[in-house]
């Protein structure tokens, strides 16, 4: 064999014993103690450090939490589990997390929104683009792009675009981070408790003439779910907005929104929970 | 003389930052306070100076001798990433804050250009012990004072009515470009 050959390996293995030995012997003198319960949080958070607890990452986090800066449900990835877990390793007594979901507040797909005339888009189909170059095909300035950005933002892969070009969430899967909130150029992405079951799907702030020209399936502004809702909708420009705290399902017309706007998440679920609660709702 | 010259070189004219566009990430990065910017030149320098050492050892004790200089980068990275983990067990051990506020860019000392560049550099130039020694702390010198200038202006920056397009990382671009500019003013010193 070539002698070269042989020196440099040497070289760089004994390199690399040199300065292994030496790291090992300054890790042994220099090392910090902190405090065991923090290895302990850190190892039984997601560790995808999404971010959405609002610290820098899942160890931030896990400092945070051990010295009472942060709440122990603050991680909503993690859900009930981590709550109970964090509980028990910091002695405390664990407190309800309730799951967050992403909802996507738009029914506007390629079927039924209106396409701009005299115009075709032909650029890469990324939203951010879209949005730059005169805001993609749609008519609806308000509308998903169906460029799937939140498709790629999502770590858990929990959003897939459906054949009607709009983005699906997999309750399942989602982890109610907010990544896909943050990329899409719209806001037509919202986080909600999981138990909320009413949304309006529509973002848009048009007039009801324009309303119906953009999309069939947009809310025109007509308001009239807000009118006999005891103020828990009230209508801000030409968009009904929900106030949870308030909302009496009976008293809202359902039936009456002429674009199926406002609805149920889970038509089939809601009806049946409404069921046991003996609850009237006019739904179509 | 020819150290001083040397000195001044690293520092001021040929400046790492602004003049051989090395170490941009940090330069970036943590220019947002003066106080940061300050540790941040002080870590960075130490690893030059660390680096310019024990790279002219390993240089000209064992890669010339044996003709090993096609080791030159892979062995240089090594040092690098040995001195910067060092590096970085001392300021946990020393400054909990300053570790915090440096932040993701303490561990990425280790892929600066700057220093794998002032190894390979002061290779090139064949450089005897004192001249690497000056060279490293005259880069550090000008990184600091590069990042400590730019963090001045970025503070001023943030009270400025910057039109809205420009607002951030835009005008720091901007803001870095003229800086490189002055700079170049330098250039007939040497």
């Amino acid at each position: 064999m070539d002698i070269t050959l042989i020196i440099a390996i040497a070289t760089m293995g004994g390199l690399g014993f040199i300065f292994a030995g030496a790291l090992a012997i300054a890790d042994k003198k220099l090392r910090v103690e902190e405090n065991p319960k923090i290895a302990e949080v850190n190892d039984i958070l997601p560790n995808a450090n999404c971010g959405a607890c609002g610290n820098a990452g899942c160890y931030d986090f896990a400092v945070k939490v051990v010295d009472g800066e942060a709440k122990i449900n603050g991680c909503p990835v993690g859900g009930q589990d981590v709550v109970d877990e964090i509980a028990r390793i910091l002695g405390m007594e664990s407190s309800a997390s309730v799951k967050l979901l992403a909802r996507v507040l738009c029914n506007g797909g390629n079927i039924e929104s209106t396409r701009k005339a005299n115009a075709e888009y032909n650029g890469p189909m990324s939203c951010s683009v879209q949005t730059i170059v005169a805001g993609g095909d749609k008519m609806c300035l308000y509308g998903c792009l169906g460029g799937g950005e939140c498709v790629d933002a999502c770590q858990f892969g929990a959003i897939f675009m459906n054949e009607n070009g709009l983005p699906t969430i997999v309750e399942e899967l989602c982890t109610g981070c907010g990544q896909c909130v943050e990329a899409c150029p719209r806001g037509i992405i919202e986080i909600h408790p999981e138990d909320r079951e009413l949304f309006v799907f529509c973002k848009n702030h048009d007039d009801p003439k324009r309303s119906k020209e953009v999309c069939k399936v947009a809310c025109i502004g007509c308001g009239i779910c807000a009118r006999k809702s005891d103020g828990s909708i009230v209508m801000k420009e030409f968009l009904p907005e929900i106030d949870y705290s308030k909302l009496d399902l009976s008293k809202i017309p359902l039936d009456k929104c002429s674009t199926n706007a406002i609805r149920f998440v889970h038509p089939e679920k809601a009806a049946e929970l409404l069921k046991e609660e003996n609850i009237e709702v006019k739904v179509n | 003389m020819e150290l001083l010259i040397i000195f001044i070189s690293a520092a001021l004219v040929n400046n790492f930052v602004l003049s051989y566009f090395l170490g941009i990430c940090p330069f970036i990065g943590v220019s947002n306070k003066t106080s940061s910017a300050i540790s941040m030149g002080m870590a960075t320098t130490f690893v030059l100076v660390l680096t310019a050492i024990v790279s002219w050892l390993l240089y000209n004790l064992i890669l010339v001798p044996y003709h090993l200089d096609f080791l030159q980068i892979p062995s240089f990275i090594l040092v690098i990433a040995a001195l910067v983990q060092f590096v970085e067990m001392v300021i946990k051990k020393v400054s909990q804050p300053l570790y915090r506020a440096l932040g993701i860019f303490l561990p990425l000392i280790t892929t600066n250009c700057a220093i794998l560049g002032l190894a390979l550099l002061a290779a090139m130039r064949e450089y005897d012990f004192l001249e690497s020694v000056i060279f490293g702390v005259g880069a550090g010198a000008g990184f600091t004072l590069a990042l400590v200038i730019m963090a001045g202006i970025r503070e001023e920056l943030d009270l400025a009515d910057v039109p809205k397009p420009f607002q951030g990382a835009p005008i720091t671009l901007i803001v870095a470009g003229i800086l490189a500019l002055a700079f170049m003013g330098f250039a007939g010193m040497i």
